[in-house]
């Protein structure tokens, strides 16, 4: 039974579907408190040259309404020159942009979450924009390696 | 003699080249790193949990064998959140289990594949009685997946799923009994021979556990394969009117809209944006709130989002697709929620493109 399970098992991760599950999500920890990462953050973003767009305050939308949160943000960001380009040549992948990066506090360190942008290659045929894809992914790494 | 200096230098450099790449490849993984990189986000850097469960306790490092350390590593829990590592060589495995033992000093137990035999039946009643209040009727786990937000902050870890198939593959029979006898100080899992049990009801809850292999895995999960990424209609009106069709839409479905902005605001100069692609914003704190405590990641979804594009004189209305995404947590409680919003998506926009 045991060699079974472990066939079952070896299936699923070979699976490139299954597989990319865990690819899929980029997850950095800071041992910087939240202000500190935040701050970190979105000054690396500006660094790496993108505006940040806008800032949502998930854990003030959520206290407001009478619910117990960590500091909890959302941070939107781009730059205007290649969203417009993709935006226009790709409009399916509009659901995903800007790009973003939540960021949350856990006790005195900050977790941060982005999608993995390589893995919505499947919804274009354009090589200049699978490569801007990867950049993206790229620069996202970076930006968690300057925070961390 | 010029010729001869550089073919002997290129020599010499190729030599070293391969003495480096020769060193590198047979040099040992770098466990510390390895861990940094593929466990702390959730775990912490210092292995007392996050997201993920506390990996330093001397309590559960010194009654694990390695060979559980490393199969958890290699298939994690599917379903679970703790993923699998399929990319990671054996030696990789390895050296990350050395630097986990680093958290503690205590001695490695050998791995006993010997298997215990019992009476099932016996097992199952003595299961119902001492372990399903905490580790479920069919051993599914305490309620929540464990990850931060859904598990009480004072407790180390909720009740794992023990029917779950990346468990039952890396726990052997003597690591589950060992378990029973001695329980996990630190963690609610006590000691059933000091809460009175025999030696033989515990071989019997043992077999009994081990007769999870025979469920099948849930058929429910969501394959990302079968997902497009994202959800996209095609709208019968113009876009103005088609923005407050979904704005009319997603009340219609209990969420307050919070925002709504032409999508490219704060990204370029106020008034040169493009009024084309108008965002629709909205919220459910009561859901919100819900779902944070399933999964504290899933704020890749926030805040939920319509977006009405118009390209000469065709409009379309579009989002993203839970249920794509859900497939990237490995997570299956975020899977049902997932289904949930997949409903609610597409009813508002079958309904706002009417």
């Amino acid at each position: 039974m045991k060699n079974l399970l472990a066939i079952i098992l070896l299936v699923m991760v070979a699976n490139p579907g299954v597989a990319s599950e865990s690819e899929g999500l980029i997850i950095h920890r800071s041992t910087q408190t939240f202000p500190e990462a935040m701050l970190a953050l979105q000054t690396s973003i500006g660094e790496h040259g993108y505006t940040v767009s806008r800032v949502q305050r998930v854990d003030i939308g959520l206290t407001k309404s009478g619910y117990k949160t960590d500091k909890y943000r959302i941070v939107f960001f781009g730059k205007s020159s290649e969203i417009r380009a993709v935006k226009q040549s790709q409009p399916q992948l509009i659901p995903y942009l800007p790009l973003k990066i939540v960021i949350f506090s856990e006790n005195n360190e900050t977790l941060m979450v982005a999608s993995n942008m390589t893995q919505f290659a499947v919804l274009t045929q354009q090589k200049d924009t699978r490569v801007l894809l990867e950049r993206w992914n790229n620069d996202i790494h970076s930006i968690f390696t300057d925070v961390k | 003699m010029s010729h001869v200096f550089i073919r002997t230098a290129s020599i010499a450099g190729l030599a070293l080249a391969l003495m480096m790449a020769a060193l590198t490849a047979n040099a040992a993984p770098n466990g510390r790193a390895l861990y940094e990189n593929n466990c702390s986000s959730c775990h912490g850097v210092n292995g007392k949990g996050g997201v993920g469960v506390p990996l330093s306790l001397p309590s559960f490092l010194n009654s694990v064998p390695d060979s559980y350390l490393e199969k958890t590593i290699r298939y994690g829990r599917p379903g679970r959140v703790m993923p699998p590592h399929p990319t990671l060589s054996d030696a990789q495995i390895k050296a990350i289990v050395s630097h986990l033992r680093s958290f503690s000093n205590g001695k490695v137990p050998a791995t006993l594949e010997a298997l215990v035999k019992g009476d099932i039946k016996r097992g199952k009643k003595l299961y119902a009685q001492n372990c399903s209040s905490c580790h479920g009727a069919n051993g599914e786990g305490g309620q929540g997946t464990g990850v931060t937000f859904s598990r009480p902050r004072d407790l180390p870890v909720i009740a794992p799923a023990i029917n779950n198939p990346g468990f039952l593959l890396a726990a052997t029979d003597s690591m589950i009994k060992a378990t029973l006898m001695n329980g996990r100080e630190g963690t609610p899992m006590k000691s059933f021979l000091k809460a009175g049990l025999k030696e033989k009801d515990i071989d019997d809850i043992v077999t009994f556990v081990r007769s999870f292999e025979k469920i099948k895995p849930s058929a429910n999960r969501i394959v990302k394969n079968n997902e497009s990424p994202v959800l996209v209609y095609d709208s019968q009106s113009d876009l103005k009117t088609t923005v407050e069709n979904v704005k009319n839409a997603a009340k219609a479905e209990n969420f307050r809209i919070i925002r709504v902005q032409d999508f490219e605001n704060g990204l370029v100069k106020k008034g040169t944006e493009s009024n084309r692609e108008v965002i629709v914003y909205f919220c459910n704190f009561e859901t919100l709130n819900n779902v944070l405590a399933v999964d504290p990641r899933v704020g890749l979804f926030l805040p939920c989002r319509v977006t009405v594009v118009e390209r000469e004189g065709k409009v379309q209305v579009m989002s993203i697709n839970p249920r794509y995404l859900s497939s990237m947590y490995n997570n299956d409680e975020l899977d049902k929620f997932c289904d949930e919003m997949y409903a609610i998506y597409t009813n508002i926009i079958e309904e706002a493109t009417l």
